[in-house]
């Protein structure tokens, strides 16, 4: 069998179609059982109380919305090397996805934050740099919207993306040790009490879910992509599949 | 090629003198709105001093990136550039030089003097030299990338800060670090020498990137 014919966006439309339902479903299941067990199985936080469960959908958010600028920095540029438009579709497609992930990892946090410390937002080391991930996103977004070729703006989109990794370490570190100068004590999410089997049931069991959701939303925006720039081909090839 | 290309939009600066001297002014009139807006009490100003100096300058340098690749895109100079067989990251290095020559050295110049408006002390107005000095060629570096990616699309002068301006945040943050502790006695060396690291290191890429940029925009 030949993969790589797969790299041809008109022959991978069909299947992306086929492999939707697979991620749908589970990240359907996932959500439902992950949610049921961080609502009802998982302990309350002898400290926190119960504004602690809003954990089950920040830390997973927080994490992907991390691994997803990695992953469509690293789709750019295969697409950019490799010249592979499907690649380069990838990107743009994972790109909204984990742009609202970072949104929700904020909104979540802020949400965290006012019952346990007190405040919407402290500039928290890992608050500021999920903030300045959420404006790179912007940045990509907002720059392929601007390019109406769409080579170009896949091209263009790489660059910037693969500056932005190689920018996001630093800004990280830059972003730590201009915290630790400006307050003297920053505030610890989570003392690393040694965390409950449930709640890290509930809590991997809503990462995977929402690793299977971004998968299959990915995979439907990626399709409306495939649609709007080669209409043809596509159509073609799922008549004929 | 590189001396040529500095010497090149050097003069062509040199007769448009009125957009040099804009960016400038510009710079004064923002860090001056501070004050106005804020009170005139010295031990508040002392305070927000660097981060204000420092903002005015990254925006500052927004302004004047529109102008980087603008004109020799618009006369098709920038198409001739491409097609020489000298290395476009010469090319782009020393359009970025003169960039920074024509619109942060200025900047870094009158820095101390505006300095002079928020009280600082003699040796912190030093490092806020030093520090504009060190730091300002990462803003024509990692600004020549965006400039190159939103070289001829509407709405380019929005864009570049959206994409720019986050990428600046290092900069900005150890710029802005080593003036406030002078402020508050501290040695500003650490902030100093990782300033000069993130400005070698984006010495490295940035042109890179830039020229590739270029080429995208271009063909």
């Amino acid at each position: 069998m030949n993969l790589y014919k797969y790299a041809s966006p008109a022959v991978f439309y069909p299947l992306a179609g086929k492999m939707i339902p697979y991620f749908a479903i589970p990240a359907t299941i996932l959500f439902a059982a992950g949610l049921f067990v961080g609502f009802f199985i998982a302990p309350t936080d002898f400290q926190q109380g119960d504004a602690y469960r809003i954990m089950f959908i920040h830390v997973p958010a927080a994490w992907m919305g991390m691994f997803l600028y990695v992953l469509m920095a690293i789709y750019a540029g295969i697409g950019w090397a490799f010249n592979a438009r499907l690649s380069s579709m990838m990107a743009s497609s994972i790109a909204i996805t984990g742009a609202s992930f970072t949104a929700i990892s904020l909104v979540t946090g802020a949400f965290w934050g006012k019952p346990t410390w007190g405040t919407w937002w402290v500039w928290d080391a890992r608050m500021t740099s999920t903030l300045i991930l959420l404006f790179l996103y912007a940045g990509f977004i907002s720059l392929q919207a601007a390019i109406d070729d769409p080579r170009r703006a896949d091209r263009a989109g790489a660059v910037l993306a693969l500056v932005g990794v190689i920018n996001v370490p630093i800004i990280y570190f830059s972003v730590q040790w201009w915290n630790t100068l400006h307050q003297g004590a920053t505030i610890r999410i989570l003392g690393k009490p040694s965390i409950a089997p449930p709640m890290l049931a509930a809590m991997l069991i809503m990462l995977a879910a929402c690793w299977l959701y971004s998968i299959a939303v990915v995979l439907v925006r990626l399709r409306v992509i495939i649609l709007e720039r080669e209409q043809n081909a596509a159509r073609f090839a799922e008549v004929n599949a | 090629m590189l001396r040529w290309i500095v010497w090149r939009d050097l003069m062509l600066a040199w007769r448009r003198r009125s957009d040099m001297l804009s960016t400038v002014f510009f710079f004064v009139i923002v860090v001056s709105l501070f004050p106005l807006g804020i009170g005139p009490e010295l031990q508040l100003l002392r305070s927000i001093a660097p981060g204000v100096v420092w903002v005015a300058a990254l925006l500052a340098s927004m302004l004047s990136l529109g102008r980087l690749f603008a004109n020799d895109y618009q006369d098709g100079t920038l198409e001739q550039l491409l097609l020489t067989p000298q290395p476009l990251y010469l090319v782009v290095a020393g359009k970025v030089l003169a960039h920074w020559i024509i619109a942060e050295v200025p900047l870094v110049l009158i820095a101390p003097l505006v300095g002079v408006q928020f009280d600082l002390s003699r040796e912190t107005l030093w490092v806020l030299f030093v520090s504009l000095l060190v730091g300002t060629p990462i803003l024509s570096l990692i600004g020549a990338v965006g400039a190159a990616l939103t070289l001829g699309l509407r709405g380019g002068g929005v864009l570049i800060s959206i994409l720019i301006l986050p990428l600046y945040i290092p900069a900005l943050i150890f710029g802005a670090g080593a003036v406030e502790a002078s402020i508050i006695g501290m040695t500003p060396a650490p902030h100093l020498y990782l300033l000069g690291a993130f400005a070698i290191v984006s010495l490295l890429f940035a042109p890179w990137a830039a020229s590739a940029a270029l080429r995208i925009s271009l063909e």
